[in-house]
């Protein structure tokens, strides 16, 4: 763990009642240092927070947004659920796969894109919905999903 | 990225005005001014104003907010505090994310005014994970109150009135939805929920006293301070008064959110978002989001208010309405549900996690061409076995869709088995 990271993190504790409320925050910043929580990272999260390893991992596990292995340095994720898949989401995410070359939840031989599919993202509205690198891209079609995926570099 | 409900209300009034998100912009569409109001009261009187207006959880269980409140300990030598449930996973459900977006400051000035008639000191903020925008919105307007001193010690003037909102993150996970699973997640575990008794107003967030309300139920507060019970109450049904956001989603012409009256017929609701694609018949209405249970052609008459939706067999939940066409496949339609809450149980009650996986089995087994009769006893006894007795009501929930389509559609499930394939050909691709 990054000493920067180490401060950011404690200076949230004074936020909560307790401190362990701040470990979602706290594996949010340690997981920006490269991406994913390996074992060692987890560890000191439990060293800092006065926690048993095995709780912080079964935190990490827990949960969809956080990754315990290396990820693409893209992530791509497609909006599956109902609303999305009647407006074609899951015949989009076939032509992602095929474009990129890899399944749902693979990531590229050159580490470019991680690929998954996502529950709703609470944006039916305009779907079908990609979730890019954090970002929501609406209303997409086979076309602009194809540019969006190529646009990453 | 919707940026305005395509009708709007009392709620969604200046969600189109560049600077709503600021303070400067709220305050000068007369926001703060309820707050003020509230302050003149007595706690206790505050209370009881959102009590008789009868404004009911918009989070989806319909609870009577102002009833809420006063469950919450007069006196407590711990602090109170309140959560605001900004977790809106519910599939179909996306207008607290427009709320969040477009109108932050009615939900944190809501929140003032539950501050106190509650005596709650601290609120915490939970949003799901996803909701990038949103939260850098709530932090923006978070930190401009404060910097106005509308959030620290002695607020508007007034001694003994002290507040501060923290704005927390999610992480991906829909269970955190259900108010004690938001509970465990906020106290940095995972998102488990509890066993209830005790309940969250006894033993909440850490422990302390706790109040959970949904965002928008939040953000109807200082309207109703304001302008009061006899105008809240001229909106919707005696027993669901006021407005919501209703979503339309899935087979209509256009899509999106409309602000209006609860009890406004699901038929209206459809044509306000352009009818049924194409020109097509509509085939089947899930109104409220995928836990509540699905409506046949027959029932677009009803009103979307709890009480009239309770008489057809479903509930109003979020009021994300989803329409499917005539070309849609009722099995393909429970195979992406049930894959949902598959993977979404918590784990922690075996009928729960057992059915979720099981149900999800049958219907891809239907769907694929492979199913019996033996098939579809099960989709009718597994849903039965999961209702009830569980730690909490997400296992209702996985069930009820199930068991509505199982009410309404039954034929789609018989077919594949007879024909031992899926007999829409023309139906969205799984
Ligand atoms: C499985 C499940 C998921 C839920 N998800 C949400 C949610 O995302 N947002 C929400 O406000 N309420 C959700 N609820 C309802 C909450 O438990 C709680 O009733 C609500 O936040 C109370 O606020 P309200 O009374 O203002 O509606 C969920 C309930 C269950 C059982
Ligand atoms: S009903 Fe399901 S989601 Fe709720 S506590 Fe039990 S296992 Fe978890
Ligand atoms: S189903 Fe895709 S955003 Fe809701």
């Amino acid at each position: 763990m990054q000493p920067e990271t180490r401060q950011k993190i404690e200076a949230l504790f004074e936020q909560y009642p307790e401190k362990r409320g701040a470990l979602l925050p706290a594996i949010y910043l340690v997981q920006a240092e490269q991406g994913w929580v390996s074992a060692e990272q987890a560890e000191a999260l439990a060293e800092l927070f006065d926690l048993k390893p095995i709780d912080v991992w079964e935190v990490l596990t827990f949960y969809n947004m956080f990754y315990t292995s290396p990820q693409g340095r893209h992530h791509v994720y497609v909006c599956t659920n109902l609303p999305c898949s009647l407006r074609g989401a899951r015949g989009l995410l076939k032509q992602i796969e095929a474009h990129l070359g890899i399944r749902a939840g693979q990531t590229t031989e050159d580490g470019r894109v991680t690929l998954g599919h996502e529950e709703c993202l609470g944006s039916c509205g305009t779907a079908p919905v990609l979730r890019v690198d954090g970002r929501y891209c609406e209303n997409v079609d086979a076309q602009e999903a194809r540019r969006l995926v190529d646009a990453l570099e | 990225m919707i940026t305005t409900p395509q009708i709007t209300g009392y709620l969604s009034e200046h969600y189109a005005a560049d600077a709503n998100h600021t303070l400067a912009g709220y305050e000068r569409a007369g926001g703060f001014k309820a707050v003020k109001k509230a302050l003149k009261m007595k706690p206790a009187d505050v209370a009881d104003l959102v009590k008789e207006s009868g404004l009911r959880g918009r989070g989806g269980a319909g609870f009577v907010a102002g009833l809420k409140w006063t469950f919450m300990p007069e006196k407590s030598d711990r602090m109170k505090v309140l959560v605001c449930n900004a977790d809106e996973s519910e599939p179909g459900s996306f207008k607290d994310r427009l709320i969040m977006e477009r109108g932050p400051f009615a939900i944190l000035e809501g929140i003032l005014i539950a501050a106190w008639a509650t005596g709650a000191e601290k609120t915490f903020i939970y949003v799901r994970g996803e909701y990038a925008l949103p939260i850098e919105r709530l932090r923006a307007a978070v930190d401009e109150m404060r910097a106005q001193g509308y959030l620290g010690t002695k607020l508007f003037g007034k001694k003994g009135f002290d507040h501060e909102i923290v704005v927390h993150s999610g992480a991906g996970a829909y269970i955190c939805g259900e108010e004690t699973g938001l509970l465990e997640s906020l106290e940095g575990k995972k998102g488990q929920p509890r066993k209830k008794p005790p309940f969250p107003a006894q033993y909440g967030a850490f422990g302390l006293p706790t109040t959970v309300n949904n965002v928008e139920t939040f953000a109807h507060v200082p309207y109703i301070v304001d302008r009061g019970v006899e105008w809240f109450r001229g909106f919707g049904t005696e027993r669901s008064p006021g407005t919501t956001l209703f979503g339309v989603s899935g087979h209509v012409e256009r899509p999106g959110l409309f602000e209006l009256p609860l009890g406004t017929p699901l038929r209206e609701l459809i044509e306000h978002a352009g009818g049924c694609r194409g020109g097509r018949a509509i085939k089947a209405v899930i109104p409220g989001g995928v836990s509540m249970p699905v409506l046949p052609p027959s029932d677009l008459d009803v009103g979307m208010a709890d009480e009239l939706l309770t008489e057809r067999g479903t509930h109003l939940g979020t009021g994300g309405i989803m329409v499917m066409d005539e070309t849609t496949c009722m099995v393909r339609a429970a195979c992406v549900i049930s894959y949902f809450f598959r993977d979404e149980s918590c784990g922690q009650c075996t009928q729960c996690r057992e059915g979720t996986g099981w149900i999800n089995k049958i219907c891809r087994r239907i769907e694929a061409g492979r199913g019996s009769d033996d098939d579809l006893a099960l989709l009718d006894s597994v849903p039965a076995m999961m209702e009830g007795g569980t730690i909490c009501a997400f296992a209702d929930a996985a069930a009820w869709p199930i068991q509505g389509l199982m009410r309404h559609f039954r034929a789609d499930f018989e077919a594949h088995v007879r024909e031992q394939k899926c007999p829409f050909p023309e139906s969205f691709e799984l």
